[in-house]
């Protein structure tokens, strides 16, 4: 066999296990969806969002209690881990990209970028939950927060290093201090990266279940009371979803589409934003 | 060779990449008002040498002068110098256009704002007459506040000329401001340069000759570190003194 009819059936062999193995991932990806879909639209209806999460074998109910408290763990874990994970990720691209401390933080991040989410429930639960002897908003509120952390540090380090280091000296050319520079320029020039990365943390964070299980638990009620247990809907799925009553069994199925359905427009939103600052 | 009116003034200088001499004991003038051009093979520190006088390498704590470098009779490597202060009055234009992430009009109003405190009519003002000047006002008058990145290679080079000009500094560092951009957009940057000399002390790094000959008042060549030969252009590229120099400049070497 010549040489080019070799390398054409090396190539079409390569291509072939390629596409199998894109076709392998793509079919349960799809099934899922289709399942969540098919599950979770027939619980879909006014009530999900109006009324509370019912007692086992009621006629109605809703997750209104778990929806609003998912809602506001999520909005302050972003709020509290985002501008620690920005400024830390601008520290290890802008200052210490060679110093030890640097290398230390960027290995020490890594760690807990792979820390399995349930150690770090965990962990809240030993320093806070246990301490103050009650489950609460608040302490699911830091863990999800330092679930955010990592993910924020290592995309905000890994768009400024992207950005040319001739766009810097032409900023400091200009006789611009560092500050400047960072914050005017290279930031500026990472934004829609930094902000995608912002994005898919929160995509993360909205269904993570070990972590709240230990600490903001859940809550059959509505509270707004940060210093109480709160409903939120991972957990709710996951207690709903282990009962034996179908009622309970439906909704689970529902808030699986809920949370399916806002990571899918949260990563769209991701993406349109990345497209927008490409064609910038 | 005479310089009467001298800006800039290297003595005994050196310059070194952690332990790599890159510089060896450079002594020259550059006079006010006029276009020097560095030229010489890649790697033979012309760059380098550009990039000291406006202290560009502070940003990186292996590299190190030592000698004097003269500004107006002042060290420039002297820690009494605020860098800040000097790159103000010695602007640079890099070799890729460097517009930032913002609308043509915050481009130059960045470096306006870094020193002086303007109002909205001055600064207005001050961005017209730095567009003007880098020759690109009449392209972009009526969309300042789309973003630089929006202009063609040539008009975000002249942008980063105009935000250097802005600024109003003493020098200009050009560092192979043309190579990456086509021959028309090259032409109208060579003209530039001409006119931004009756205002300003042009210093220019280049790898076109020609482009050194057509645009420069005096020349340095250098080779591995060592500048070989300083004159008046017309002397250097009609009647050089040394066999190094003719050896580049007619292509036998380099």
């Amino acid at each position: 066999m010549n040489l080019l009819a070799r390398r054409k059936l090396v190539n079409k062999f390569a291509l072939t296990l390629s596409l199998s193995a894109m076709v392998f991932g793509l079919f349960w990806l799809a099934w899922i969806l289709w399942t969540v879909f098919e599950l979770g639209l027939s619980g879909l209806s006014l009530a999900l969002f109006t009324e509370m999460t019912p007692p086992p074998g009621a006629e109605n109910g809703g997750l209104l209690n778990a929806i609003v408290g998912s809602l506001i763990l999520v909005v302050l874990a972003t709020f509290v881990g985002t501008p620690i994970g920005i400024l830390t990720g601008v520290y290890l691209a802008e200052y210490g990209r060679h110093h030890w401390l640097g290398q230390t933080t960027r290995f020490i991040n890594d760690l807990l970028l792979s820390a399995p989410s349930i150690v770090i429930g965990l962990f809240v639960y030993a320093v806070v939950v246990a301490q103050t002897g009650k489950f609460s908003a608040w302490s699911g509120v830091l863990a999800l927060a330092l679930i955010v952390l990592p993910v924020v540090v290592r995309t905000t380090e890994n768009m400024l290093q992207l950005i040319p280091n001739t766009l810097r000296e032409a900023a400091f050319a200009l006789g611009a201090p560092k500050s400047v520079v960072i914050s005017k320029v290279t930031l500026r020039a990472a934004r829609a990266g930094v902000l995608t990365g912002v994005l898919l943390a929160v995509a993360r964070i909205a269904g993570e279940t070990a972590p709240l299980l230990f600490t903001a638990l859940s809550n059959q009620f509505w509270t707004l009371n940060l210093n109480e247990p709160m409903a939120n809907l991972p957990v709710t799925i996951f207690k709903f979803a282990m009962s034996p009553f179908t009622n309970w069994q439906d909704l689970a199925w529902a808030g699986v589409f809920l949370i399916t359905m806002g990571v899918l427009v949260l990563n769209i939103i991701a993406r349109v934003f990345l497209r927008a600052e490409k064609i910038n | 060779m005479l310089i009467n009116d001298a800006q800039i003034e290297f003595k005994d200088f050196n310059f070194y990449y952690g332990k790599f001499h890159a510089l060896k004991n450079i002594n020259f003038k550059m006079a006010r008002h006029k276009c020097t051009a560095f030229i010489g093979p890649s790697g033979c520190g012309k760059s380098t040498l550009l990039r000291t006088i406006n202290r560009m390498y502070d940003l990186y704590p292996e590299q190190r002068a030592d000698g004097q470098l003269l500004f107006d009779g002042r060290n420039l490597l002297g820690s009494d110098i605020d860098v800040s202060v000097l790159r103000a009055k010695i602007g640079m234009v890099f070799q890729k256009p460097t517009p930032f992430p913002m609308s043509i009009y915050d481009n130059i109003a960045f470096g306006v704002k870094l020193h002086e405190k303007l109002s909205s009519k001055d600064m207005d003002q001050r961005v017209e007459w730095a567009l003007r000047k880098a020759a690109l006002w009449e392209e972009v008058k009526d969309k300042l506040h789309q973003s630089g990145m929006s202009l063609s290679g040539g008009q975000q080079q002249r942008l980063c000329i105009a935000r250097g000009i802005a600024v109003k500094p003493e020098v200009i560092l050009l560092d192979e401001p043309t190579s990456a951009l086509d021959p028309i957009s090259t032409a109208r940057i060579e003209e530039l340069i001409d006119e931004l000399k009756a205002e300003f002390t042009i210093v220019i790094v280049t790898h076109n000759m020609q482009q050194a000959a057509r645009i420069s008042d005096y020349t340095a060549y250098m080779y591995l570190g060592e500048m070989i030969e300083f004159g008046i252009t017309d002397e250097l590229f009609v009647k050089p003194k040394k066999k190094e120099t003719e050896d580049y400049i007619t292509g036998r070497f380099g």
